[in-house]
């Protein structure tokens, strides 16, 4: 059977969208596949040292706002909070992504760092967009070491020749 | 089916997508063709994954059991 390749592109930076290029890459990986992820806009921030992704309900209707703690009936009720009120309250964001976070690892869920180290592990490569990286006055030196940097049309010459590409 | 040899196990339980299906993948990389992994996990999601993985690397799955939520699984190695 020839090695399955898969492309994805990951163009989302707040922390719900973290999570899934890490996730179908690393699992893709442990099924032999050869992968590589193209980093580019605000997905690029994913592969700085260390990842300070947030993530708002704000404008988000279909985000449940649930609390990760206490008994199962509270943690079960959904927090309808106005958009109004969330965008008022100082705060809001790092509170509803320190909730995420404790969510998904009561969950066991790894986080998105790491996903990324697994990821790194299986043999995923990373590549950062070089366009983005001189839009946003980003350096080398910004990111974690074993990364490769390039641009549109070198990681469309992989993509070409996969099995599976994804825009996420 | 007699018992099987368990030459490594592996504990995922608690574990959440995709750490199951990648722990064992890391696993089986370092045993030898022919070993069996012992892998638990408490993921329900693995009933469909860890054939998926098994059929796509290779790795027969050679028996599952469950038990109070909790899914064990014997892999051979390729």
């Amino acid at each position: 059977m020839a090695v399955k390749k898969m492309a994805l592109i990951a163009s989302k930076g707040t922390l719900d969208w973290a999570y899934p290029p890490f996730i179908l890459a690393s699992a893709a990986a442990a099924m032999d596949m050869e992968v590589k992820i193209f980093f580019t806009f605000y997905g690029l921030p994913l592969l700085k040292h260390k990842i300070d992704a947030q993530v708002s309900p704000l404008g988000n209707p279909a985000m449940p706002m649930g609390m990760p703690f206490g008994p199962e009936w509270f943690q079960k009720i959904n927090w309808n909070i106005p958009n109004a009120i969330m965008a008022g309250a100082p705060g809001f964001e790092s509170m509803a992504t320190s909730l995420m976070k404790q969510t998904f690892k009561n969950k066991g869920v790894a986080s998105v760092e790491e996903l990324r180290t697994l990821c790194q592990e299986v043999g995923v490569e990373f590549i950062a967009c070089q366009m983005t990286m001189d839009v946003f006055g980003f350096e080398e030196k910004d990111f974690i070491p074993g990364i490769s940097f390039a641009g549109a049309a070198n990681f469309l010459d992989f993509a070409a020749d996969s099995d599976i590409q994804l825009f996420i | 089916m007699g018992d099987i040899k368990v030459d490594q196990e592996l504990d995922c339980r608690g574990m959440g997508c995709p750490l199951p299906v990648l722990k064992t993948k890391k696993a089986v990389g370092t045993m030898t063709s022919g070993q069996v992994l012992k892998m638990v996990c408490t993921d329900s999601g693995s009933n469909k994954d860890m054939p998926s993985w098994s059929d796509r690397t290779g790795n027969p799955i050679l028996k599952r059991e469950e038990q109070n939520g909790e899914f064990t699984w014997y892999i051979q190695v390729k």
